[in-house]
């Protein structure tokens, strides 16, 4: 018994040593921290259950059956993060290079069902130098599980990559299909094909930064949500982050206690929308003042800014926020912010989290980029987004809602529950200037006429009585109160029950 | 008495004017430019009247209007604030042609100390002591060195018409006066359209004292005290106080004495200003004379417990003044700082914008006053027992103190770039000259102003100077003790650890209030208690136990309450009360106090370790960009891509504040990328364009 105890410790401490102290060493050189390290900051301190820590790879060619290294490259297990249940896998770059062999993706898979089972987040922290060659299809065959199990697990337990490391080739479409990616700047990047294959095949000549970095894939691609200047930056935030995700789609979205007064007025509001329409104001106070405490977790700060999506939380409660930004491209609806919030809005559906939508949208960006690039399509899932979502809709415009952009944004015709609109909204099918061009066309020659019609226009349209009217606004809110407003609504909608038609899936315009 | 006043102003000064005219019964008529009509002094007069566009020049500026919006309200007295219209004697001029009674100087008082060399000459005749120098006109440089030989070097030659600092040139010899001389004249003629030129001694070490006056129409004349305003930054007042540590009663009694003497020989009436400079020696020496409320008055109220604008009003309606010289009694110090959106940080840069939180600290009096007795509005006969609020005041009180804050804005307002920088003004009183301050230190710190640049940090580090705690100022001490710009007031080592147990204080609200959150697996679990805290580059190890908090193993007694969210903590470190503002950082907080602002890196012990293996980033090289450096409009760019620059070259004009900034190239090269147009409402930070 001692001696197996012994040996036990023994294999223990063999398998923490990882790829050993040079390799660790190496790792630390490069600003990373280890495999374990990095779980010993994402969870609460001493709550790391590790599994399968003695699984050995199994590839017996090229000499790899005299290198075996306990764990394979990846270490496994679950943990908590303030308290609640997270399974995770982290990889361990000392080992084979996190390389991933049949046994690892094994090892990866186990987790994901073990999740899967009880209802838990699957947070991945991804730093490898991709398949394990030696072991050829093996390897391939060990990804293809993993992603199998990433589509099944979606939109059932929220899944989380941290990109902390390489993520090359096949190894990024594991985390391209979970729900978010954070990645560290300077020490992670992810592609399809390297600088090397790129050089080679189109003469191109790029560097690793360039083609897949943090900043590249954060600001340009899109590809994943958040930058983090190191390791423990983005393992903290991962904990803030999970703070506000639901365990599963069956629990409910988790709540704390807060001291921030649900009724809270800000008086400040009343003025931020500046008397000339064409001067552009920042979303982000109205989202601030309205949210518990001033908290906002922001999903792709950096992509497409004129439309802002994130977290936060009214009443201690999670919901998900949507809102154009007049700040950037005077808030208009574009190809990458289409795809942006869609993605999101579809997430705060699949797990029950209400969605708060604030407008002031003047319409589509014009032009044959957009066009040619298929705005239709990616402006159409935005629109399938929110159609869909059965989750509590609460909608503020706050100045323009335009044409079909208004429908988009949380309309009443979208199921929307509560539509306010502040005194300064303006719903029309465009602005004044434009409406009056085309209407009265045969006056375009005279400046008095047009004048007098713009006016006339602005004063029928530019207010949002005629919405009101028809009853797609609920109610004329005074912009001080939108905190009380939105949080007496979600109380009022905590027990809504929607559900749409039964159907295999949906079609939505890929 | 006077039916209605309407206020000729906009911000503080026509809130201040309002709230005396409603203390008086009076009603009041504000009036407002385009991009005032949601400011708080419309709401808060009886009436407001819309006067035109933003631009003070077809606004505020215009008569005519103000005239006319008299005439509308039926407003029987006007009040000209100051700035704008007050120190015009045409306006004063045009008011009495319309039988509108004008809340100030008579016309003619207006116009002798209007010009700089006739006031000279007035003050002369009335036995003033000014700057010995040469009052007249000077022909030509030969004259001109014939003059300065005789006064001394050093001399200041300056434009007869100019101010703020505009047209003066400083000779420390004669080689000097012969080169500088006609280019004074030329900068008078092509700044002010008039090219008289005097020169004068230049007084080393200089102080700037004033004299506050109020007078009757009865021909009574009273002196309030002196006011010191040496702390200066080009030639813009940044803190006023009263009485100056510099001047002993005999000074005063002097100083006072000839500026009533100057503001009689002219037969002044109201409240007006006699600004002296003076010199190491305590000689004392004529500047001009402001014939109208200054922006620092507050200061003289709070020492003397006169409300100036109450005298003004009653002065204008034809009273006698309540009170005579003897009256007058100095009591205690007060200090006014005046919060600027400007940016101490960037060079003192203008920073207009939104002011998203703005929330001045409480006004506090725990003076107490003496019951005051009703009077009727327009009684003539003063009542000796309201003569003075602060006199005979009850000395029980341990700690009597005044904060009071003159401002004009709130939450959700925009200091625009049409008007005066200011803010606000901090005014405190305390007994002692210290007291003052440190009540000026604590009010800073609960001073919360979000959304644009401002001054604030920049004013405490002044309250907390040794030189300015020791009153060793002169007009020169921001220049002298800032050469290289501000940083944010350097920070104790007991500070730091106070700042690091309160950073780890808050970590643990934040992660306590975490662990409250439901669906945990094994129940709360306990918060961490140990943190580490980076501030600036020393690591402090924080444990909390309990009650009990040590910083690097030695313990300090932190009481302090804090709740997520608050964006403030008051708490008591080792027995002294602190106000901290908090603001969320990923990694942190920062932590804003006692005149800096400071990053603390906040982890939990056993993370800390780790932290050895970050790789510190360097900041990415902006030299090659220019970049806005404030908000503002691009006005012209005058350069394309491709094109080769020079350094000094000016590349883009960029206008803030009414002012036209040129930005140059910093050094020569060629211009890769163009990321801005001309006509671009810029952000602070935003690259206008790139260099190869």
């Amino acid at each position: 018994m001692n001696d197996i105890i012994d040996r036990l410790e023994a294999k223990r401490a063999a398998a923490r040593m990882g790829g050993g102290q040079k390799r660790i060493d190496a790792q630390h050189a490069k600003g990373k921290l280890t495999a374990r390290e990095r779980l010993a900051v994402l969870l609460d301190e001493g709550s790391f259950e590790e599994l399968d820590m003695y699984v050995e790879h199994n590839c017996v060619d090229f000499g790899m059956e005299t290198q075996k290294i306990p764990g394979d490259g990846v270490v496994t297990g679950s943990g908590t993060i303030n308290g609640r249940l997270v399974y995770v896998y982290s990889q361990d770059f000392t080992v084979f290079g996190g390389s991933l062999s049949e046994r690892h993706a094994t090892k990866i898979c186990k987790v994901m069902d073990n999740a899967m089972k009880v209802g838990a987040p699957v947070i991945g922290l991804n730093d490898s130098g991709g398949a394990r060659i030696q072991e050829g299809v093996a390897s391939l065959g060990g990804y293809a599980e993993v992603f199998q199990r990433n589509v099944l697990a979606s939109g059932v337990i929220p899944q989380l990559s941290l990109i902390m490391g390489p993520c090359a080739g096949g190894a990024v479409y594991s985390p391209a299909m979970t729900d978010f990616i954070f990645m560290v700047k300077d020490s992670s990047y992810m592609f399809v094909t390297g600088p090397d294959v790129v050089k080679t095949v189109t003469n191109e000549v790029v560097t690793q930064e360039e083609l897949g970095g943090a900043v590249t894939h954060t600001t340009k691609s899109g590809v994943a949500d958040v930058a983090f200047e190191n390791d423990i930056e983005a393992l903290l935030a991962a904990r803030d982050f999970f703070d506000y995700l639901p365990e599963s789609n069956r629990s409910e979205v988790p709540e704390r206690p807060t001291d921030d007064p649900w009724d809270r007025l800000e008086m400040g509001l009343d003025t931020l929308i500046p008397d000339n329409a064409n001067q552009p104001y920042d979303m982000h106070e109205v989202i601030r003042k309205t949210l518990d405490e001033g908290d906002f977790f922001e999903i792709q700060p950096a992509h497409a800014g004129n439309i802002i999506v994130g977290f936060g939380r009214i009443e201690g409660r999670t919901v998900g926020v949507v809102a154009n930004q007049p700040m950037v491209l005077a808030g208009c609806l574009d190809i990458n912010s289409s795809k942006k919030a869609a993605r999101f809005v579809r997430f705060c559906d699949a797990f029950e989290i209400p969605i708060l939508t604030f407008v002031d949208v003047p319409g589509f960006l014009p032009g044959t980029s957009q066009e040619l690039g298929g705005i239709i399509k990616h402006g159409a899932k935005l629109l399938f987004a929110y159609a869909e979502a059965t989750v509590p809709k609460i909608t503020v415009i706050t100045r323009k809602a335009y044409g079909g952009a208004y429908d988009v944004m949380a309309s009443k015709h979208l199921r929307g529950d509560l539509n306010y609109a502040w005194p300064t909204a303006e719903i029309a099918v465009m602005g004044a200037k434009g409406a009056v061009e085309i209407i009265f066309r045969s006056d375009a020659g005279n400046a008095e006429k047009i004048a007098e019609k713009t006016k006339e226009y602005e004063d029928r349209f530019a207010n949002p009585f005629v919405a009101a009217s028809k009853g797609f606004i609920d109610e004329v809110i005074v912009p001080h109160s939108t905190r009380r407003r939105v949080a007496l609504g979600l109380r009022k909608l905590r027990n809504k029950q929607l559900e749409n038609p039964w159907k295999k899936h949906d079609n939505i315009p890929l | 008495m006077f039916k209605k006043i309407l206020i000729a102003n906009r911000g503080e000064i026509a809130c201040r004017v309002i709230r005396t005219a409603k203390k008086m019964g009076i009603a009041t008529v504000a009036v407002y430019s385009d991009a005032d009509a949601r400011s708080p002094h419309v709401e808060l007069a009886d009436e407001a009247v819309h006067i035109g566009p933003a631009p003070a020049a077809e606004s505020y500026l215009l008569a005519d209007k103000i005239i006319a919006a008299c005439k509308a309200t039926g407003a029987d007295a006007v009040h000209p604030g100051y700035g704008f219209l007050s120190e015009r004697e045409s306006f004063a001029k045009a008011l009495a042609k319309e039988k509108i009674a004008f809340i100030g100087p008579p016309p003619n008082a207006i116009a002798a100390m209007g010009d700089k060399i006739e006031s000279k000459k007035l003050a002369l005749k009335a036995g003033v002591s000014v700057v010995p120098g040469h009052v007249g006109e000077i022909d030509d440089t030969e004259h001109a060195v014939k003059i300065s030989g005789e006064i001394g070097y050093p001399v200041m030659m300056k434009a007869s018409a100019g101010g703020g600092g505009k047209g003066m040139r400083l000779a420390w010899s004669e080689q000097d006066v012969r080169e500088g001389f006609e280019a004074t004249k030329r900068e008078g003629l092509a700044s002010f359209g008039d090219d008289r030129v005097f020169i004068e001694k230049f007084i080393e070490q200089p102080r700037h004292i004033e004299i506050q006056l109020i007078g009757d129409q009865h021909g009574s004349i009273v002196y309030l005290g002196e006011r010191e305003c040496s702390i200066q930054r080009r030639h813009q007042k940044v803190v006023e106080e009263a009485p100056s540590p510099f001047v002993d009663p005999e000074m005063r009694r002097a100083m006072g004495e000839q500026a009533v003497a100057l503001a009689a020989a002219v037969g002044y009436y109201s409240a007006g200003t006699v600004e002296l400079i003076v010199g190491a020696d305590k000689s004392f020496y004529f500047l001009e004379m402001n014939t109208r409320l200054q922006v620092e008055h507050p200061v003289t109220e709070e020492i003397t417990g006169i409300d100036l604008v109450e005298q003004m009003i009653r002065v204008a309606a034809g009273e006698k003044l309540p009170f005579s010289q003897d009256d007058i009694v100095l009591n205690g110090w007060a200090i006014e700082a005046r919060v600027y959106a400007e940016d101490p940080y960037r060079g003192f840069l203008p920073s207009t914008g939104r002011l998203v939180r703005y929330d001045p600290p409480e006004e506090v009096d725990t003076r107490l006053r003496q019951a005051q007795p009703e009077r009727s509005g327009d009684g003539n006969q003063p009542d000796p027992l309201t003569l003075s609020l602060s006199k005979g005041e009850a000395r029980d009180d341990p700690s009597p103190m005044v904060i009071r804050v003159d401002d004009g804005v709130r939450e959700g307002l925009e200091v625009s770039m049409f008007y005066d920088p200011m803010i606000a003004k901090l005014i405190t009183w305390a007994p002692t000259r210290e007291g003052a301050i440190d009540a000026q230190i604590g009010a800073l710190d609960r001073f919360e102003l979000a959304g644009l640049g401002n001054n604030v940090d920049f004013l405490s580090a002044l309250m907390q100077h040794p030189r300015f705690r020791a009153g060793a100022i002169t007009t020169n001490f921001i220049a002298e003790e800032y050469p290289d710009g501000f940083e944010g007031a350097p920070a104790s080592a007991e500070l730091k650890r106070g700042l690091a147990a309160i950073a780890a204080f808050v970590a643990t609200a934040y992660s306590d209030r975490a662990r409250l959150v439901d669906g945990q697996l094994n129940g709360p679990l306990e918060p961490p208690s140990r943190w580490q805290i980076r501030l600036g580059d020393s690591d402090h190890d924080v444990a909390l136990d309990g009650d009990d908090l040590t910083v690097d193993g030695t313990p300090l007694v932190l009481e302090a309450i804090y709740s997520p969210g608050d964006r403030a903590i008051l708490a008591t470190i080792d027995g002294e009360e602190i106000v901290v503002r908090i603001a969320n950082h990923r990694t942190g907080f920062q932590l804003t106090t006692r005149g800096a602002s400071h990053f603390a890196r906040v982890l939990p012990a056993h993370v800390a370790p780790l932290a050895k293996h970050m790789i510190e980033k360097v900041p990415p090289d902006l030299s090659k960009f220019l970049l806005c450096p404030m908000p503002g409009l691009l006005m012209q760019l005058h350069v394309g891509e491709g094109d080769t620059v020079e350094a000094g070259q000016p590349l883009a004009v960029v206008e803030a504040m009414k002012m036209e900034n040129i930005l140059r190239a910093e050094k020569a090269g060629t211009v890769k990328s163009v990321n801005a147009v001309a006509g671009d409402s810029l952000a602070v930070d935003a690259v206008i364009l790139e260099m190869e």
